[in-house]
């Protein structure tokens, strides 16, 4: 990829010193100026800059976030209220930050949905979205931890119902949760090995995200056609994407700081707003708005499963396997055409897959009761037909419309001799 | 098949009813829909109401309810000046020590002091309440569902209990209340203050202040983060315009 791009020329004697000897120079100007990217990504393609650019503010503020706050039973919910009325810009901070994993999710997963409409998971793509796909995992972990350090009730009985999770293991079970729980309850320890984790995950993700930059670069990105593009169809990252993520994320800053400005705790849930207490569960446990999805699916099974397998164990398999399904998603659609543009069949089951998850979310902000038990397992088990079923027979029987050779090439009728250059 | 879907329809509409009557009996009304001049993009404090709701938590509230984040300089972003904040701030005893005979020791409180509770802990709290917790109101606004609205709806929400309730020994009914029995009576009666600026005190005119006067102890940034943000919104919406014009400009020999 890199080889046909234009060399880098350098005047200055001390910069062609450093280059021989330290070639950073040349990487930088070879990924992020010239490397060549499609012309016609759309502004769908801006939410992976985005989500780098949301990765920076959250570590930034996170680590002057930690410089005031105090991770004990005792002192975290007051600490977080110190933060909010004495730090200077205190509040400012923290509410970029608690905002800003909403607006991360909201981003990944639109650049997840972008991914799965134009097909950019497929060959040679497979490792670049499973590395995508571990720092969803990497993500879910650190927003989770995150949100128990500020110990008010959501944050305690959120740690308490997720780790218990882990008691569904036959067998060793108990004892995980106990190693976890570092004692017999979400306590002290839980909180201290939450923060510690919470400040550590962050930079793994960014070690995640060097390694799908790595394989982004190695094949390029894919484009709302998906298909292959030649050299001419290419343009230099810089100035032309430097330019257009930098006005996407003006426009991202817009919506994100209209909350954190005038709707703060919209997001958030008002039982957070009280201090941890073990001896009172709140009415309804709801998780962040994020995970009401998986929650859904989480208690969705209501039923054992063959009779080996107890609901709460299915549940948490079911949880599980909806992300770990998405590893496999490369294999699983069989279709050779990319881009969701040119596989009508397809396109109506990703909007019937968006509805889905939008209906899980629904059903996960609710309390599990009547028809919405029913609907939340109607919408478990569409979730994963559409990966499991659907998507490897689609494959098969689904008419493509023709794919054009190029960008700047008509569509050819099906069956008509390509003319002679 | 019309039987079967009629069949169906009557069973959901059953369940839906019952359903319906079986929340009714636990569930709150939904509060009611006050207008607050602290919210909106533009919305700032009432400084008179905030003050006169200072009253009434003084007065009232604070025989019971603790507000443990509000320190005593706070009340200048109310308006008060220095020497009333000391002044306010004196009328209180806080506990302090050890000194150098090692003793714990009373003193008038400063400024830089937080509002001493009513209670020394929350043992003493429940017994002086029949085993109820009054909680901190430091945050109350920000902590329940509904907010101002609901913190207002409960105050005024005590009624006779509907014919065939039956109120628990040392419980009130509120229609606003989760459960409709709350262990606080009705504590704002009619005149319960006398505010300085001859407002006439009604269970309303109170409730109302001391919502506001609760909503600006909970988020007390409030004022300086929608300024900021009316400030950064303008810079961003410029910011955003002239990156797009660039952008295109970029672009123009793409396209």
């Amino acid at each position: 990829m890199a080889s046909d791009v234009e060399p880098l020329v350098l005047k200055s004697p001390t910069l062609r010193w450093i280059e021989e000897r330290l070639p950073l120079l040349s990487f930088g100007y070879r990924h992020l100026v010239a490397y060549p990217t499609p012309r016609n990504l759309s502004y769908w393609w801006n939410f992976g800059s985005l989500a780098g650019f949301i990765l920076v503010v959250q570590i930034i503020t996170g680590i002057v976030l930690a410089m005031h706050y105090t991770p004990h039973v005792a002192h975290a919910f007051d600490s977080v209220e110190h933060i909010m009325r004495d730090v200077n810009w205190g509040w400012l901070i923290r509410y970029l930050h608690s905002n800003g994993a909403s607006m991360f999710f909201a981003v990944v997963y639109i650049h997840i949905f972008r991914g799965l409409y134009y097909g950019s998971y497929k060959a040679p793509r497979e490792l670049l979205w499973m590395i995508g796909v571990v720092i969803l995992l990497l993500m879910m972990m650190t927003a989770f931890m995150g949100y128990v350090l500020p110990w008010g009730q959501m944050s305690f009985w959120a740690a308490t119902v997720i780790t218990n999770l882990f008691s569904a293991i036959p067998l060793v079970g108990e004892g995980i949760v106990t190693w976890l729980w570092g004692g017999f309850a979400v306590d002290n320890p839980t909180l201290n090995r939450f923060f510690s984790l919470h400040y550590l995950l962050p930079f793994v993700i960014v070690g995640m995200v060097f390694l799908h930059l790595v394989a982004l670069h190695t094949h390029g990105s894919n484009n709302p056609l998906g298909i292959d593009l030649t050299r001419k169809d290419k343009i230099p990252f810089h100035p032309y994407y430097t330019v257009k993520d930098l006005f996407g994320i003006a426009v991202f800053l817009l919506v994100y700081l209209g909350f954190v400005f005038f709707a703060p705790d919209f997001l958030g849930h008002p039982d957070n707003y009280i201090p941890a207490n073990p001896l009172v569960t709140p009415a309804h446990i709801v998780p962040e708005w994020y995970f009401l999805p998986f929650y859904a699916i989480l208690r969705a099974i209501t039923f054992d499963i063959f009779w080996i397998i107890p609901a709460k164990l299915g549940g948490v398999i079911a949880m599980v396997a909806s992300i770990v399904v998405l590893f496999f998603l490369p294999w699983l659609d069989t279709s050779k055409v990319r881009s969701a543009r040119f596989r009508p069949i397809y396109r109506i089951f990703f909007w019937i897959l968006v509805l889905d998850c939008l209906v899980l979310g629904y059903v996960g902000a609710n309390p599990p009761e009547g028809w919405l038990v029913t609907l939340g397992q109607i919408a478990t088990f569409w979730y994963f037909a559409h990966f499991l079923i659907i998507l490897p027979i689609l494959g098969k029987l689904e008419r493509p419309l023709p794919v054009p050779e190029s960008l700047s090439a008509p569509v050819l009728p099906r069956g008509a001799a390509v003319p002679a250059e | 098949m019309r039987r079967v879907v009629r069949l169906l329809g009557s069973v959901l509409a059953l369940s839906v009813l019952c359903a319906t009557s079986v929340r009714a009996a636990v569930e709150a009304e939904p509060p009611l829909r006050e207008s607050w001049p602290h919210q909106g993009i533009f919305g700032t404090w009432d400084r008179r109401a905030v003050q006169r709701g200072f009253q009434v938590y003084k007065e009232v509230c604070a025989s019971c309810h603790s507000l443990k984040y509000l320190a005593f300089r706070n009340l200048a972003d109310l308006g008060f000046t220095e020497a009333e904040v000391k002044a306010i701030a004196a009328q209180y005893t806080v506990v302090d020590g050890p000194n150098d005979q090692g003793e714990m020791f009373e003193r008038p409180a400063r400024p830089s002091d937080r509002m001493p509770g009513p209670y020394a802990n929350e043992q003493a709290a429940r017994a002086a309440n029949n085993g109820a917790l009054p909680p901190d109101l430091s945050l109350i606004v920000k902590a329940r569902k509904g907010g101002e609205n609901y913190i207002y709806s409960l105050l005024v929400g005590y009624e006779e209990p509907p014919s065939g309730v039956t109120v628990p020994e040392g419980m009130h009914y509120n229609k606003y209340f989760p459960g409709h029995f709350i262990a606080m009576p009705q504590i704002l009666q009619p005149d319960a203050v006398s505010y300085a600026d001859g407002t006439p005190a009604t269970v309303a005119q109170m409730a109302r202040d001391v919502t506001q006067f609760l909503a600006w102890v909970a988020d007390p940034r409030m004022e300086e983060r929608k300024g900021t943000g009316i400030t950064t919104m303008l810079f961003l919406i410029a910011l955003t315009a002239l990156l797009y014009a660039y952008k295109r400009r970029v672009w123009a020999d793409v396209h």
